[in-house]
């Protein structure tokens, strides 16, 4: 039986990259972990020497010719950015401090 | 035939033949959505402008040109597949405003074809969801009962095409994105194989399992839309090489003295009475039919819930890390001076994703995490090989195996918002189609006490959608529940 912790969901969401709000973080405390004991009822299952099957394609990925062909254009490409300069480059807040 | 009647593909031939112009059905579709969609919301754009533009030149080329099979026929597409010049918003917040710089593999083959994008429609936000009630525009409305949920996550594709809103819409299916929508609006709704139809342009979900299909009124029209989008694509890497087959030629055959397997053991708990009754019933027609029907265990279909609520979120929580605030639409106000690039991705990503995707994002990322991975992702993974060998032993002797498409019909609005858990239960019958990658059809069986629609599921072997649309055009023969119309519906039948 999984037990998560506020402190668990803290770390998650840190590592997912979301700033949760207080009551974010006491909400889905609650729910990921009736979730996760939910997910317990896996380990009921022998899977000794059980292959894993990561994709339901079994054929070979296709290949296509390694041919130069055109990009879209850069004007294009940064038209929903929420901000971009003139220059062709996405303009972000500071990286270093 | 006149347009205000029109309901199928074959419909709009007909009125075509008979010389209404591609214009005059696209201005029909559009005078309904107009009048029709307010309280149902199926759709979170009109792409009005684009449409009769597109119709026109239809018009000018001629409907009788024999490379469009699909002239004139709007098509309704859900809001997480690329369209070029129109929002693609997956109905969440983090992309309002993002227009689609190119059009997604199944745009440019339909467009081809000669259909008419009429506009985009709502679903659960980056189709992470099952009801249409997580989008930053508001939740979809079932057509049979507007308090109902239509489904999800594509709610608004299945609702468009139930009320005759649309003929024909596209949505994906990664858990049961289509065939649960369907069978909630009583139409039907095909999960192609796993590669029958290029993803390139779809707003990636779990990218093992999403899969772009059909909604229509019809088996037949199910058929030719699938005809439309499928075959192999160089964009998309995963796209099977397997020969596309004439679906429409294949209809016209009953599939000779099919058997038909149905896991009775897992229909026993859990499924609604009126569900029960309904789908015996449609059994029993497939069996009046010549349909041999034998009992097939699935061992491992219990199991089918966790799986995919382990594989999936993973999966999604690696592909939604691209919304980071910097490259597409959305990003949110932060102080300038005091800001740096993780609090700006960090604040983007909390207010721009809704509930429902933070919910699986922590899921997946927690799953991942250094010592879970091999407790939940890699046991996972195990376990679906075991539900994949479960249906590769049942095919040995049987052509189809027939569930119910969910254990209820619709449910209320807000009725399970709080308790994701029993909301993904009811993916129990859905979700192993994806995970094993092979085809499966939700075709409409009958009603309720409540008078909502049921569905009946068929999977079938990889690669053979054939089987599954000669069974459904059969059942449809003897069982048209199709004619019926929803109250919601623009048109009554």
């Amino acid at each position: 039986m999984i037990t998560l912790s506020r402190s668990d969901v803290e770390r998650i969401a840190a590592l997912a990259h979301l700033e949760l709000t207080e009551s974010e973080t006491d909400r889905f405390t609650r729910q990921l972990g009736e979730i996760l004991s939910y997910f317990d009822r896996l380990q009921q299952i022998d899977t000794t020497g059980v292959p894993a099957t990561t994709h339901p394609v079994t054929s070979a990925p296709v290949m296509r010719a390694d041919n130069r062909r055109p990009s879209m254009p850069r004007d294009e490409a940064l038209a929903n950015a929420p901000d971009s300069c003139g220059d062709g480059l996405f303009r972000v807040p500071k990286v270093i401090g | 035939m006149t347009a205000s009647s029109i309901q199928t593909i074959a419909d709009i031939r007909t009125a075509m033949a008979e010389g209404l112009t591609a214009v005059d059905i696209c201005a029909q579709y559009l005078e309904r959505i107009a009048a029709h969609d307010g309280p149902i919301h199926a759709f979170t754009h009109v792409a009005k402008e684009q449409a009769l533009e597109r119709a026109e030149s239809i018009d000018r080329r001629g409907a009788e040109d024999p490379d469009l099979p699909l002239a004139g026929v709007p098509v309704a597409v859900k809001d997480n597949i690329c369209t070029r010049g129109l929002p693609t918003t997956a109905s969440s917040r983090i992309l309002e405003g993002f227009v689609a710089p190119y059009d997604a593999t199944v745009i440019d083959r339909l467009t081809k074809a000669g259909a008419v994008v009429i506009g985009k429609t709502n679903c659960d936000e980056f189709a992470v969801g099952s009801t249409t009630e997580h989008s930053v525009s508001g939740p979809t409305h079932n057509p049979w009962n507007l308090e109902r949920v239509p489904g999800g996550s594509s709610g608004g594709s299945a609702a468009a095409v139930a009320a005759r809103l649309s003929p024909i819409a596209v949505g994906s299916d990664t858990g049961g994105s289509i065939r649960q929508p369907a069978a909630f609006c009583g139409i039907v709704g095909l999960k192609p194989t796993y590669g029958r139809v290029s993803r390139y342009g779809l707003l990636a979900f779990a990218s093992s399992l999403d899969q772009i299909g059909p909604f229509a009124l019809t088996v037949s029209d199910a058929a030719t839309l699938l005809q439309a989008i499928a075959g192999q694509d160089s964009c998309d890497a995963t796209s099977a090489v397997e020969a596309v087959p004439a679906f429409d030629a294949a209809l016209r055959e009953p599939v000779p003295n099919p058997t038909i397997g149905v896991p009775w053991q897992i229909l026993e708990d859990g499924v609604d009475p009126d569900v029960h009754t309904a789908f015996s019933a449609a059994i029993d027609v497939l069996r009046g039919q010549g349909a041999k029907i034998v009992d097939v265990p699935l061992p491992h279909a219990g199991y089918a819930v966790p799986t995919y609520y382990v594989v999936a979120p993973a999966e999604a929580s690696s592909n939604l890390a691209r919304y980071d605030g910097v490259r597409y639409a959305y990003r949110a106000p932060v102080d300038a001076a005091g800001a740096d690039l993780t609090s700006m991705y960090d604040r983007t990503r909390d207010t721009g994703f809704g509930d429902e995707v933070k919910r699986r994002i922590m899921l997946g990322t927690y799953i991942l995490s250094a010592g879970y991975y091999d407790a939940y992702y890699l046991k996972a993974q195990q376990v679906r090989t075991l539900i994949r060998r479960d249906y590769d032993t049942a095919f040995e002797r049987v052509d189809a195996i027939a569930m119910p498409t969910t254990p209820t019909p619709a449910f209320g609005l807000g009725e399970r918002s709080d308790d994701p858990l029993q909301l993904y239960l009811g993916d129990v019958f859905t979700a192993s189609a994806n995970l094993t990658g092979l085809p499966a059809i939700s075709l409409p069986c009958g009603y309720g006490a409540s008078g909502l629609p049921v569905g009946l599921q068929l999977t079938g072997r990889a690669f053979d959608e054939e089987t599954l649309l000669r069974l459904g055009a059969g059942y449809e023969r003897d069982a048209p529940w199709w004619r019926d119309t929803p109250p919601a519906a623009a048109i009554r039948g």
